[in-house]
């Protein structure tokens, strides 16, 4: 089986799907000819053609906009937004078109839209180029969200995502498209061709949207974490000593709740992990759904490790950034009682 | 370095000016009526560049009661009946449901009056599988496609034979059997939503095309750019209109943007082909869309239409216009009434007659009395019956998650 990185993983979910299904298009800014500023679409027009794979005009709200009106007709468009951070003039389409559109049409039509978008953080891009905004969208009814850690989780839930008859926003975190990243930044970068995560088979095949991963089993403490973050909790669990099971979200809508609470209920402890800023995050949802459905099984109260709560800094990247060793003395701080 | 000129002034800000207030005489002076017959009609396949002059013009052609100019679409006597018939339907379905929304049957309504000519002759014009993505004030286009009446008034009524099921404000409709996209309470995210839609109908080499509806108070909005820019970057096959009918609420058409330039010229940047039509004129209304929907479908591209008409109503049940403009300035409005201009087109032609017409009123108005006791029958939104509410929780994705799931049994549904 091929190693690949992320970057060749999602280009080889679209171009599956691209050959598969003659209704899938790709589009967004520089994504055609130039194949993409994280060349995540490199050779997909060259292979597929100049009406398959394209370059947009730089409208994130008229990229969304032509998503719906091509998704009403009955095509499956892929748009690229180039960052995350860049999706916001998209959200009026997003939010009140797309995700409303089956309901308000009461099932006439709908929009099975994906946007890719590159999320996160970790490589100095300042605050217009690491947002984690995936919370906007969990609140969002109608959509789906999704963000994979590794290049074979990407390519099988990208393809769930295109073939997915709702909008899904998939998120992909940019700092993991050339190799796993724990946190460290003062480590040499690793590639992914040493992850067990890397061996992508070539052809389709599809990780279902709303099941959750246990990338490391244990018995003392839950971390739930998705995206970089995973790693940066696996390191973090090293770090701490402590025998900690870590769960790879994956998908956030539709989450996996059974997953979540048959681990908790087991260790009693929760620990909460995202590069989102705190206040109203994806977290804040996650600890609710613990505490509702786990009272009695927790020991202590459940840890939030996060971003900040201010913009992302520029120069500030690793004091920002929740690394390994915040999540440790979360662990630690959920083990104390 | 230069200096200050002495004799400058200091900065001012310019806020446009509300156009004759309560109380006032109509003041009309801002646009000038060129005479009908007076414009080229391009060929089809022209270059954009061809129809830039016609962005500041006024396509008319119902002259004293006549047709005149190369813009006369030339339709038989038995097609102007039945844009007349559709019209006069429309108005008399808006005027029973509004009455309705009085009478606490429905919680709100909006009429197109004085502007059905854009919907129903523009329905004419266009293929009935074309898809529409228009906005609240087109129910002519509906109508013009033979949507029952009933099924409208269903969903006013959000009753239990309402096709949305209870899940939108009245008005705004959906038909994916009628070509007619779901329409958004949101202003102008339609408007680019048809360029899409195009765009995906030429990638299959389909033959349909899109048709989009704006108001003028909406282009304020980047959908309205997004629109612009991506039909002429991908030739879309889509026709977009531009409704003017003066009024966004109790915003004149100048805090649009419309004082120094007029909507149609906003394409004349975009390289996009434009049309400026006396929408109160059936005929003109017809032919430029026509004109349009050919370019569109020959592979030339999107065409921008301005339709130059007058909401004679208010804007909805909520407002009560004489607070913000005079209150014969729709009685006085220059290019009148486009049932009254069609009707006396016809007679004039000796196809019709004030008997024929009053007796088609009635017949109408007798119909849609009818079809409201048929749909009351279904139940009305202050009455019920409605639908479950269970049915609340369906739709938001294809299946329900189980967090909806779980929702809909804590409301014990
Ligand atoms: C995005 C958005 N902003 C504001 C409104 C509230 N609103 C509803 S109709 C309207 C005026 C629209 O005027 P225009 O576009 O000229 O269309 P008309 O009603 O005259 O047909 C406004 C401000 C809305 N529905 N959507």
């Amino acid at each position: 089986m091929p190693s690949m990185n992320m970057v060749q993983a999602l280009n080889s979910a679209m171009d599956v799907m691209l050959t598969r299904d003659p209704n899938v298009l790709i589009f967004g800014e520089d994504v055609g000819f130039y194949g993409g500023v994280f060349r995540v679409t490199e050779g997909l027009q060259k292979k597929h053609g100049m009406q398959r794979v394209f370059d947009t005009p730089i409208a994130e709200g008229g990229m969304l906009a032509v998503a719906v009106g091509m998704g009403a007709y009955g095509l499956r468009p892929v748009v690229e937004v180039q960052f995350a951070d860049y999706i916001y003039p998209a959200t009026d389409q997003l939010i009140s078109e797309a995700a409303r559109l089956r309901y308000r049409s009461a099932g006439e039509f709908w929009a099975p839209i994906t946007v890719r978008a590159p999320c996160g953080g970790g490589i100095f891009g300042g605050q217009t180029h690491s947002q984690s905004p995936e919370a906007i969208f969990t609140h969002v009814c109608g959509l789906k969200t999704v963000i994979p850690s590794n290049p074979y989780d990407a390519k099988g839930l990208l393809i769930s995502a295109i073939e997915d008859d709702d909008p899904v926003v998939f998120f992909e975190p940019k700092r993991l498209y050339n190799g796993p990243f724990d946190g460290h930044p003062d480590r040499p970068a690793r590639s992914w061709a040493q992850h067990r995560q890397s061996e992508v088979p070539e052809g389709y095949y599809a990780i279902p949207l709303g099941q959750a991963a246990i990338v490391r089993p244990g018995a003392a403490v839950t971390i739930l974490a998705y995206g970089t973050m995973v790693h940066v909790a696996l390191a973090g669990a090293e770090e701490a000593g402590v025998d900690a099971e870590v769960i790879d979200l994956r998908t956030l809508l539709p989450l996996d709740i059974d997953t979540i609470t048959a681990s908790v209920a087991k260790t009693g402890r929760c620990v909460i992990a995202h590069e989102a800023t705190r206040t109203s995050g994806f977290g804040a949802e996650l600890a609710a759904l613990v505490q509702e459905r786990c009272f009695y099984h927790l020991e202590a109260p459940i840890v939030r490790v996060t971003g900040w709560d201010t913009p992302y800094p520029h120069v500030f990247e690793w004091e920002y950034f929740p690394g390994p060793k915040r999540v440790a003395d979360g662990i630690r701080q959920a083990m104390a009682e | 370095m230069d200096t200050v000129p002495p004799s400058s002034e200091p900065l001012r800000l310019h806020i446009p000016p509300h156009r004759s207030m309560p109380g006032q005489h109509p003041d009309f002076s801002y646009f000038r009526l060129p005479p009908a017959g007076g414009f080229q009609r391009p060929d089809i396949d022209a270059p954009a560049s061809e129809t830039h002059p016609l962005s500041n013009a006024l396509i008319r052609v119902l002259d004293d009661d006549l047709a005149v100019g190369e813009w006369d679409p030339k339709l038989d006597p038995e097609t102007l009946r039945q844009g007349l018939r559709w019209m006069m339907l429309t108005r008399a379905y808006d005027d029973r449901m509004y009455r309705a929304q009085r009478q606490g049957k429905t919680t709100f309504y909006m009429k197109c009056t004085g502007e059905e000519a854009i919907g129903v002759a523009q329905a004419m014009a266009l293929l009935p599988d074309d898809m529409l993505f228009a906005t609240y004030r087109q129910q002519g286009l509906l109508i013009a496609r033979g949507y029952p009446l009933v099924d409208m008034m269903c969903q006013c009524y959000a009753n239990a034979r309402d096709p949305l099921k209870g899940r939108q404000l009245p008005v705004l409709y959906s038909s994916r059997k009628y070509s007619f996209f779901s329409l958004s309470g949101n202003l102008g995210t339609q408007f680019p939503q048809a360029v899409g839609w195009a765009m995906a109908s030429a990638y299959k080499g389909d033959r349909r095309i899109a048709a989009g509806w704006i108001g003028e108070g909406a282009t304020a909005e980047p959908d309205f750019h997004h629109a612009l820019t991506f039909a002429a970057v991908y030739r879309a096959p889509v026709v977009l209109n531009v409704v003017n009918n003066q009024w966004a609420i109790s915003s004149h058409q100048e805090v649009a943007g419309g004082e120094e330039a007029t909507f149609a010229a906003r394409a004349v940047g975009f390289g996009l082909a434009t049309l400026r039509v006396d929408g109160n004129d059936f005929l003109a209304v017809y032919a430029a869309t026509r004109w349009a929907a050919d370019r569109a479908r020959a592979n030339h591209g999107a065409t921008l239409i301005e339709l130059f008409t007058y909401r004679a109503g208010s804007h909805s049940t909520s407002d009560d216009p004489s607070r913000y403009r005079p209150e014969d300035e729709p009685a006085t409005w220059p290019l009148g009434d486009p049932i009254a201009r069609l009707r006396d087109h016809l007679i004039r032609l000796g196809e019709w007659s004030e008997e024929r017409h009053a007796a088609l009123e009635k017949e109408l108005t007798e119909k849609v009395r009818a079809d409201n006791r048929e749909a009351e029958k279904f139940g009305t939104l202050d009455q019920g019956p409605q639908f479950s509410a269970a049915t609340m929780f369906e739709d938001v994705y294809k299946e329900m998650p189980w967090h909806l799931q779980r929702q809909r049994e804590e409301l014990g549904v």
